[in-house]
């Protein structure tokens, strides 16, 4: 019985050795192949990443440096002030834009006919008058004196110089002609054509012309935004989950409020627009485009983050703090504000500044509450009308102007510059207080 | 001048604070012992008798004073304007409101106008001062009567909680207040819209086209809104994003969970995650300035005719931006799979790719189709890719190379811009919304029972 048996044990394994033996190869190949699928898939996200932001500061960093040009500036006292008494009045409503013209027409003397002449005049911006006014207004003293003052440039000339016209272009297919171009050449052969850090990009509202367009306005309508949401979303999220996690009895009325948390969380944003232009604005009466509506809205996105957040930081907190807490005599309030919430205090923050994040990214439910109109001033109180950054974005996004893409990139980079601080200081947050029990 | 109000108000609670606990410690005779609860509740007790009523006053009488001022002026109208219907009357309104606020006014003010502005002025004047004088009366007195009620005896403490309590009961029910905003304002103007386009047209009709044309005998007046046409744009785009998302999702959450060494996941989650935390108006940018050009380019070179807001540029971005919620969201489920599975299929001889796809994919799978089912309904009502990289015209059309529009371009087209509210192009925004809200929380809900289900199983 026990030869058979001995035999058979070598022959039945040594055929399963080949049978496993001859797959072997193939199935190790799957095995590489699979583990090679997992890294591409990986690699593929990480590289949209990298492109993405590649093409954005790629478009976007030439939009912090803005062309100026060097006018020989004569501050006429015949057309400043032709009375010869500084009335500011008469001096605030003087001929600026002629000053920039006889500077243009000083450094190319030679310029003449109307057509060649209103070219020339084109090389600088229009908001080249009003910077004069302003700094006749600010120092009278420059009147009747000779200045060489460095002026905006049109955005045509900035798109140029940047190298983003085609020169070898046909003249009829460029936005700059051949005239311009040589032009701008001496003017940069003589160092009369400058790049400087673009300012105005971050102190002036929007504007129609690539180059006095700016995100002030938009940025100063996110903070208003922003701190309507914050001051709203903050203490009620965090009475929720308070309320939730320790003193709501598990019942049918908590059970209905936890789903409707889980729900919201997932309803799309645009909804929560519907609902701002529903309530907010129809039934309530509150003003269209107004920051306090937009933050309304927002705190209402942002509560479910907040209170999931909360909850969670509030059940690391472990139950040995709340029974020495009553044990010493404490009521079931002073428990928790004494001494559960100031615990759980730094989750909560982490996960509100997230929230806070996300809804400065959030700009679909805003095109709904009209938060989406051209606004030139910045706004100076919750109910101005007013725009949020990622709105301007969009708007920007649908100029044509080759100037506008730049400055889209910009403002993206610096909305994204913010929500990686916003970030940072969550992990930090986190990093630094987070206790682990 | 809310903001001074407010302001007083603060100052007088805090003052109050200190008053009331001063009192406390003074009827204590010095022993705190002698009283019921902590100075401090006393403090905050006639805190809370000092400001919050006078809030609630203060809150009401905003809301109240503009529609009771302007029902006063209206009454004080001379009867030639009084008598004017309804929408005139209300343009009479706005143009005193207007002269009120100094704004421009759209024809020259006639002197009954002016009067009247002048009258609204007075009145606002005489509000804002008795306000003043109501609040401030009512904070004191607040203040005074709790002040005189302090005894060692006074339950404060308790009185002090109930209030915090009724705070946070108010609080939490605010998710279901605005569960109900939501349903009821998508309902309310849905229904008005079904008055004028009936449902079934809405829901089975094969033609959108929302420009109501302004004189009757017009062609095409009535406008057509058949749904068909955005859903199956919404539906497209949504595929080929959920093409792009649930492969990569799905096989990077493999490759993370099973493969990955320790160091590599703790670099490459959240790199990952990042895609998540970028705004969708950059995704839109991305997807409008970039893609769209270059797969209009590759099409053009491949003889095709492919449209310069195709659906496929649109979904192809989308998809990353889902990438990371299907993948966060499986590797959730595929690491709550016991240990012990694998360990048996190892056991047995599988490979690391066999054991996946034959033990851990199966018992993980009704876990990863909630995952996705999450996912779907997030690209369903993602808006700014959309808004910014599809297309306006609702074309009923399969073909990812061409135009569509999707559901949420709509509402935003239809809803951005000047027209008055209850024609039937706002109202079908709503009519919009209400699906989307409807679709995406069925699909919600669904998943999240999918997924508790399945986690109940192994725990």
């Amino acid at each position: 019985m026990s030869k058979p048996n001995a035999t058979a044990v070598p022959t039945a394994s040594r055929d399963i050795k080949t049978i496993v033996n001859a797959t072997l190869k193939r199935r190790h190949a799957a095995e590489r192949r699979f583990r090679w699928y997992g890294l591409l898939a990986i690699s593929l996200g990480l590289i949209f990443v990298l492109l993405m932001f590649g093409n954005i500061i790629g478009k976007g960093y030439p939009a912090f440096w803005q062309s100026y040009i060097q006018l020989p500036i004569k501050f006429d006292a015949a057309i400043l002030d032709p009375e010869g008494n500084r009335d500011p009045h008469a001096i605030e409503n003087a001929d600026y834009a002629a000053l920039v013209r006889t500077g243009l027409r000083a450094l190319f003397p030679n310029v003449e006919g109307r057509v060649e002449l209103r070219a020339l005049y084109a090389l600088s911006s229009s908001d080249a008058p009003l910077e004069l006014r302003q700094q006749v207004m600010a120092h009278p003293t420059l009147i009747g004196t000779e200045q060489e003052i460095w002026l905006l440039a049109s955005a045509t000339v900035d798109t140029f110089v940047k190298g983003n016209i085609d020169r070898q272009a046909e003249e009829d297919h460029r936005p700059i002609k051949d005239n311009q171009i040589g032009w701008i050449d001496q003017l940069q052969a003589t160092g009369k054509l400058k790049q400087r850090f673009n300012t105005i990009l971050f102190t002036s509202g929007d504007s129609r012309e690539p180059e006095q367009a700016g995100i002030r306005g938009a940025l100063m309508g996110s903070f208003y935004t922003l701190l309507v949401t914050f001051l709203l979303s903050f203490p009620v999220g965090v009475a929720t989950a308070v309320y939730l996690e320790e003193f709501a009895p598990k019942n049918r009325w908590t059970d209905l409020i936890e789903v409707n948390i889980n729900n919201l969380a997932a309803v799309p944003s645009i909804v929560f627009g519907l609902l701002g232009l529903a309530v907010f604005i129809n039934f309530f009466g509150l003003p269209r485009s107004a920051p306090l509506v937009g933050g309304l809205v927002l705190s209402l996105m942002t509560l479910p983050v907040i209170i999931i957040a909360g909850r969670a930081a509030l059940t690391s907190v472990p139950p040995s703090i709340r029974e020495a807490a009553l044990g010493m005599g404490a009521s079931k309030l002073q428990m928790v504000g004494h001494h559960v919430l100031p615990l759980a205090m730094p989750g909560m923050l982490t996960g509100s500044i997230i929230g806070m994040a996300r809804a400065l990214g959030e700009s679909a439910p805003l095109l709904m509450i009209g938060m989406v109109a051209f606004i030139v001033d910045v706004p100076k109180s919750f109910l101005d009308p007013s725009t949020v950054l990622p709105v301007q974005i969009y708007l920007w996004s649908d100029l044509p102007e080759r100037a506008f893409v730049e400055r889209t990139s910009a403002a993206i980079m610096v909305l994204l510059a913010f929500m990686i601080l916003m970030n940072g200081l969550a992990i930090i947050l986190r990093k630094r207080f987070e206790r682990r029990w | 001048m809310l903001s001074y109000l407010l302001l007083t108000l603060a100052l007088l609670s805090s003052a109050a604070y200190y008053l009331g606990r001063n009192r406390a410690f003074a009827v204590a005779n010095g022993h705190i012992r002698n009283l019921h609860s902590l100075p401090g509740f006393y403090g905050s007790y006639t805190a809370l008798w000092c400001g919050l009523p006078a809030l609630l006053v203060l809150a009401l009488w905003v809301a109240l004073q503009p529609s009771l001022i302007t029902d006063l002026v209206v009454a004080g109208l001379p009867p030639e304007l009084h008598d004017l219907p309804a929408d005139r009357l209300n343009l009479v309104v706005n143009d005193i409101k207007n002269l009120v606020n100094g704004n421009i006014v759209s024809s020259a003010p006639n002197p009954a106008i002016l009067e009247a502005a002048n009258h609204y002025r007075n009145l606002r004047v005489i509000g804002n001062s008795a306000l003043w004088v109501v609040i401030v009366s009512l904070a004191l007195a607040g203040l005074a009567y709790s002040w005189n009620a302090i005894a060692p005896t006074l339950r404060a403490r308790n009185r002090v909680e109930q209030i915090v309590t009724l705070f946070l009961i108010l609080s939490s029910t605010l998710a279901i207040f605005t569960t109900v905003g939501i349903v009821l304002s998508v309902l309310f103007e849905s229904i008005l819209f079904f008055q004028h386009v009936p449902i079934t047209e809405f829901l089975f009709g094969l033609q959108w086209s929302p420009q109501t044309a302004l004189r009757a005998d017009q062609v095409g007046s009535s406008g057509a809104f058949g749904a068909i046409p955005l859903f199956s744009g919404t539906l497209l785009i949504s595929g080929i994003a959920m093409l792009v998302a649930v492969p990569i999702g799905l096989m990077s959450a493999l490759y993370l969970s099973e493969y990955a060494t320790p160091r590599f996941r703790a670099i490459a989650k959240p790199a990952l995650e990042i895609l998540a935390g970028i705004p969708t108006v950059v995704y839109g940018f991305f997807a409008a300035l970039t893609v769209a050009p270059l797969i209009r380019q590759i099409g053009t070179a491949m003889g095709l005719q492919v449209a310069s807001e195709s659906a496929l540029a649109a979904g192809l971005v989308m998809g990353v931006m889902i990438i990371p919620f299907v993948s966060s969201l499986s590797d959730d489920v595929i690491n709550a799979v016991p240990q012990s599975m694998r360990d048996g299929s190892y056991a047995l001889g599988a490979t690391k790719s066999e054991t996946i796809k034959r033990v851990l994919l199966p018992a993980a799978l009704p876990g990863i189709v909630g995952s996705i089912l999450l996912a779907v309904s997030r690209a369903i009502g993602e808006t700014m890719i959309v808004v910014m990289a599809a297309g306006l015209s609702a074309n009923l059309t399969g073909n990812p190379l061409a135009a569509v529009t999707t559901v949420t371009v709509q509402i935003v087209t239809l809803l951005t811009g000047d027209q008055e509210f209850d024609s039937p192009k706002t109202l079908a925004a709503f009519a919009l919304g209400l699906v989307l809200f409807t679709i995406t929380l069925i699909l919600n809900i669904i998943a999240l029972r999918v997924v508790r289900k399945y986690r109940e199983q192994y725990e």
